[in-house]
């Protein structure tokens, strides 16, 4: 054991003088240069979204190598409709997509993470940690067989394909989410009051957890939405264009030999707006999906 | 015992489906892959002759141009990048609004926008942005640097053959730096009052403050932010599929597997999906079976 290290110097024995107050200069150039670098990185953050939206307005003819970076000469809507044309189709089927994924694995997340967080039956520990490894693990490791295994199911390819998958493989993630918030949020007291006045776990569940749940939802709901929504993994090795997420048919009209810039920009817009707009309403819960993401509640 | 089973029967109810479905899609397929990776299904012709560990040999001693030991070079120029980038923005951010800023809320909703936007989108404008055109054909980042008389920030970006994977991780970096800020604020916030107040009743100066007492605090929210960004890292695909697609230069596993697939040589894809799984596993499971010990203890 060694106490030099990490030990604060003990207290001396005549009471030490007040801290130094730096002068008030100090303060200020502390705060500009502190308002300054937030500026700074709030410029750069923002910068690609600048080029996207500027880009976006001009025509394809009018994105030569001088004015890349200024404002379009002539602002036209016409990249946005070609874009509009190339993805269409498969912005509707990703609202189909995405949806019920977010309802169906929420309502399996909210199940599990209530008998999880209320069950301590012996080894309970080892079978959550089995679940949690379900969300890390990269799907190359189970995509060779797992493209098999869906068409012998009968499941349609395309987007029911999409469903089931994002459904199994959010199991994790939202068991997390409601394990979590049951834990923290919801007092064991009104689970045992419930069952008290014997009700079963399945009437406690749907009449007493249920209705309090909403916040869990609303984080799940987000996650799962934004994950459907963002994928390409998946969608790549179980879809395609003519069937398959927004993700697949931007790549398409994006990964041309010689591509379109201005249509390509107005089409990466189009693909993140319905995300974006959930990350600028419900932010909040969006950020409690992340958290749980790191596992620690 | 029958009350007990009538108060979780249904419990069991509840959570089978759920662990059926990962049983089968998680441990059963992994299973089935590490089989085909044992096997000699290299095309499409149904073909499961055992041959043991030959494709994992293979790959390390016999790849041609040594392509694999290529990608695990890239992944590993790609994952120290973004993690040294990810982790100092991030705590940098953290550090520059911990204490409370004005619009605090405005700042921390920008710099975590990009988690919210798909690698797929955001690549499409840094595949513009890192545009390998110098002087008078530089385009996006190389023309601002042109404009503003810094040519020598000029470069090739990913194209570059031997540090090209370090441009990769920028876009990576402007994606998650945000996540990570948001970790080390958590954490920051988490840290008592009295510390602080002690720490300045002792006379510590703002620099002992931070490196003394509150840098020590972040420790745990700093590991976790390592083992989330690392694991992300060694399963990155959508951004170099978007940015570059998929070609030589800037190959890694992951992106190797769905080479090795569309040429239908499934042993070969399995053999390198295990090894980026185990990969994975070892940075996750100790990270996990830890977690869940400090909660029990708690």
């Amino acid at each position: 054991m060694t106490t030099t290290t990490t030990r604060r110097t003990p207290p001396p024995a005549v009471a030490a003088p007040p801290r130094k107050r730096r002068g008030p200069t100090a303060g200020v150039v502390g705060r500009t240069l502190r308002y300054g670098l937030l500026l700074l990185f709030l410029l750069i953050v923002l910068m690609p979204a600048y080029v996207l939206v500027v880009t976006s307005f001009k025509s394809g003819s009018d994105i030569g190598v001088n004015g890349q970076w200024s404002l379009p000469e002539q602002w036209t809507t016409e990249s946005w409709a070609k874009a509009w044309t190339a993805l269409g189709p498969s912005f509707v089927r990703t609202f189909q997509l995405a949806i019920p994924v977010a309802l169906i694995s929420s309502l399996l997340g909210a199940a599990n993470g209530f008998v999880l967080s209320r069950w301590r039956f012996p080894g309970a520990d080892i079978v959550f940690t089995l679940i949690l490894f379900g969300m890390f693990i990269p799907y190359q490791a189970v995509m060779v067989p797992l493209r098999d295994v869906v068409s012998t199911l009968g499941i349609a390819p395309g987007i029911p394909t999409l469903i089931f998958v994002h459904c199994v493989y959010g199991i994790p993630i939202c068991t997390l989410i409601f394990r979590n918030y049951y834990a923290t949020t919801v007092p064991v007291e009104m689970v045992e009051a419930a069952w008290v006045d014997g009700a079963g776990l399945l009437r406690t569940f749907r009449s007493i957890i249920l209705p309090v749940s909403i916040p869990g939802f609303v984080v799940a709901v987000i996650w799962q939405f934004t994950s459907a929504w963002n994928d390409y993994l998946f969608a790549i090795f179980l879809s395609n264009t003519r069937n398959g997420p927004i993700t697949i048919a931007l790549n398409a009209l994006a990964g041309a030999q010689s591509p379109d810039y201005a249509a390509s920009m107005a089409g990466a817009l189009i693909t993140s707006l319905p995300t974006l707009v959930v990350y600028v309403f419900l932010g909040r819960w969006f950020i409690g999906g992340l958290m749980a993401g790191s596992v620690k509640s | 015992m029958l009350t007990r089973v009538r108060r979780w029967g249904p419990g069991l109810l509840l959570i089978s489906p759920s662990l059926l479905l990962l049983g089968v899609f998680v441990y059963g397929l992994i299973g089935w892959t590490i089989k085909v990776s044992m096997s000699d299904r290299h095309s499409a012709a149904e073909s499961d002759g055992f041959v043991g560990l030959s494709n994992y040999v293979d790959l390390f001693t016999n790849d041609i141009n040594g392509r694999f030991l290529h990608s695990l070079r890239n992944l590993l120029i790609f994952t120290v990048v973004f993690l040294l980038g990810t982790m100092l923005l991030g705590l940098l951010w953290a550090f520059l609004l911990e204490r409370g800023v004005r619009a605090e809320g405005l700042f921390r909703t920008v710099y975590l926008f990009p988690m919210a936007v798909s690698f797929v989108a955001s690549g499409v404008v840094w595949r513009w942005l890192m545009n390998s055109g110098q002087g008078d054909d530089a385009g996006g980042l190389n023309a601002i640097f042109g404009q503003l008389n810094l040519d020598f920030l000029q470069n090739s970006w990913w194209t570059d053959p031997e540090w090209g994977m370090v441009a990769m991780a920028v876009p990576a970096i402007w994606q998650l730096s945000g996540y990570v800020m948001a970790l080390f604020l958590a954490g920051f916030r988490g840290i008592p009052a009295e510390l602080r107040e002690a720490a300045a009743v002792d006379g510590a100066s703002t620099f002992q403050l931070y490196r003394r007492v509150l840098f020590p605090q972040l420790t745990p929210v700093a590991l976790s932010a390592l083992i989330i960004v690392g694991h992300m890292s060694m399963k990155m695909f959508d951004l170099i599929m978007s940015v570059s697609g998929a070609q030589w230069l800037t190959e890694v596993p992951a992106v190797y597997v769905w080479q090795t697939l569309l040429t239908s040589d499934y042993a070969k894809a399995s053999a390198i999906s295990v090894i980026l799984l185990l990969l994975v596993a070892l940075v996750i499971v100790p990270y996990l079976v830890q977690t869940m010990r400090t909660e029990r203890r708690s």
